[in-house]
């Protein structure tokens, strides 16, 4: 393992940010954290990290704390903040980032492998977004570390810039390296990663191989109008949740040609039918509605994740 | 990919410490709202009060000699306060701290940069009043008095650098600068460092020790004969312990951040 939370409950105040979470990381794989905001996805990366403190549990990186320097010459980060100093040049930036580490890149290399060659004289204050995101990823990676964490990596970038950021994150997993990113995106989690971790209010709702979870959470949203009464839509099997919205309702459920059937057969006067596909938020409620959830944590453990 | 950990015996840390100096430094004379009012104001102020209206004696000597000593300290006292005070509180806001604690960097190496950067400007703010005084004043020390002097108003940034620092653990971004300076105005001139303690209220003087501007400005003063008469070690002893609270308040910041 080369990486791990064992039992690790992270309280804010009253806040829990994660809830007895416990997570192995095998060396040489990319592994994606996925969740919406407030899941205890950067908490996990700033434990993973030793930025912070376990509430309960225990936090080992290289088999050791994470806070030890034997650890973070192995380690590359990219953090989401908001900002670097912006009066040094990128090359300047990058320069003393490789004297952090034992066996760095060259400067020239980070450089070019992040495609920063052609602003490496710039201050990163006179720095597009994009390229602003590219020094803080060639930051990770001038250290040549085993261990990479990107946390949100292509947030704010447009279409073109995401691609050619995961071009870079493939070239790097094909080199050995083990990665640990944290995303919004499920398309992301899928393009990138062997191994998807679903995040939920600081528990595991779902674990592993992306063609795995996209089935999982493979939930539509149907809304139409009808006179059923809500509490009787909420019966049906694969129902998720039910939202009335002005005259409409809207359903989220995992089986939605099921669902579809049912409402005909009870309510012939049924209208505006549309069914279209659920995204990120429906995927979540499908996976942590009761009876859903538990079928998913039934799937990790029969598909051997651990 | 477990075999790079060997050649970590090779790598030295010295490296690090010389580049994060040289990059903070090179960071800080970038920044025209740091580096100018840091060297222009004391250079003004001591230009106006010092040489073009500073006339007569105090302490035992002239005017534009006193007011050295005193600018000096000031201006020293400005840079460590607002480089650690207002520069830590920034960083720590804006997660460039965090991207550094989480990188193999030595910790100890962003502070002592910052130190030595921070001395760096004392020693220029010093540099030119020294230049100043010589040039308009006709201010005439042995060379002694002279090292005497700018050794005690250097070495006068640490305790100054150490409160900055506790400030910039406390305080947050945006109030950061007006505290600072809420803090150093009138520190400043309760001190003595802007009016000489002599003349300045009854009131004031009783006040004066508590504050460590007081003990910078009254060792400096010493080093050219005019101090108000209290022994050197009471000074020392006074900013030493200014130097711890600094440190404290910043190592129970630091714990903070770590949640």
């Amino acid at each position: 393992m080369i990486a791990e939370l064992r039992g690790v409950t992270k309280t804010y105040g009253s806040v829990v940010a994660l809830d007895n979470l416990t997570l192995a990381l095998e060396a040489g794989r990319v592994t994606a954290i996925l969740g919406p905001n407030g899941a205890g996805k950067t908490s996990a990366i700033r434990l993973l990290l030793g930025l912070t403190r376990a509430t309960r549990g225990t936090v080992a990186l290289f088999g050791t704390d994470p806070r030890s320097p034997a650890a973070r010459r192995r380690t590359g980060v990219m953090l989401q903040i908001a900002k670097v100093p912006e009066t040094l040049t990128v090359r300047e930036h990058v320069h003393l980032f490789c004297s952090y580490y034992p066996s760095p890149m060259s400067v020239n290399a980070a450089l070019a492998a992040a495609d920063l060659t052609a602003v490496a004289d710039r201050r990163y204050g006179n720095l597009s977004g994009g390229q602003r995101q590219r020094v803080q990823f060639a930051l990770a990676i001038c250290g040549n570390p085993d261990l990479l964490f990107l946390d949100e990596p292509t947030v704010g970038l447009d279409v073109e810039a995401r691609r050619g950021f995961w071009q870079q994150i493939r070239g790097l997993a094909s080199a050995g390296r083990t990665i640990v990113l944290t995303t919004h995106y499920l398309e992301e989690a899928d393009a990138l990663a062997d191994r998807i971790v679903m995040l939920s209010a600081g528990s595991i709702v779902a674990d592993g191989a992306p063609h795995q979870i996209k089935a999982r959470v493979a939930s539509r949203r149907i809304r139409c109008v009808t006179v059923l009464p809500a509490a009787a839509i909420e019966a049906l099997a694969s129902v998720v949740s039910v939202r009335r919205d002005g005259s409409a309702t809207e359903i989220t459920t995992s089986d939605a040609e099921h669902v579809v059937r049912q409402l005909l057969f009870r309510d012939p006067g049924l209208s505006g039918l549309e069914l279209s596909g659920a995204g990120l938020e429906e995927a979540f409620l499908t996976l942590t509605s009761s009876q859903a959830g538990n079928e998913a944590r039934t799937m990790v453990g029969a598909g051997g994740m651990r | 990919m477990n075999g790079t950990i060997v050649q970590a015996a090779a790598w030295s840390p010295a490296r690090t410490y010389a580049l994060e100096a040289k990059y903070e430094f090179l960071k800080v004379l970038r920044m025209p709202g740091y580096a100018l009012p840091s060297i222009a104001f004391p250079a003004m102020f001591y230009l106006l009060f010092g040489i073009m209206f500073g006339r007569g004696m105090v302490g035992g000597v002239s005017m534009p000699i006193y007011l050295i000593a005193t600018y000096g300290a000031f201006g020293v006292i400005g840079a460590s306060l607002f480089a650690f005070g207002v520069g830590v509180a920034i960083e720590r806001a804006q997660g460039w701290m965090m991207l550094k604690r989480a990188s193999p960097m030595p910790p100890m190496a962003f502070f002592v940069a910052k130190l030595v950067t921070c001395t760096i400007f004392a020693a220029v703010v010093v540099g030119v009043l020294a230049a100043l005084g010589v040039t308009l004043g006709h201010v005439r020390l042995p060379s002694a008095a002279w090292l005497h002097l700018g050794t005690t108003l250097v070495l006068g940034a640490i305790p100054f650098c150490a409160l900055g620092l506790g400030l910039g653990y406390l305080v947050g971004p945006n109030a950061a600068p007006p505290i600072v300076n809420l803090i150093y105005l009138p520190m400043s001139f309760l001190s003595g460092l802007w009016i000489p303690f002599e003349i300045l209220p009854p009131a004031v003087k009783t006040i004066a020790p508590f504050l460590p501007a007081f003990h910078l400005g009254q060792l400096a003063l010493g080093a050219i004969g005019a101090g108000a008469g209290a022994p050197v070690w009471s000074h020392v002893a006074a900013l030493a312990g200014f130097t711890v609270i600094g440190l404290g308040l910043a190592f129970w910041g630091y714990r903070r951040d770590e949640g």
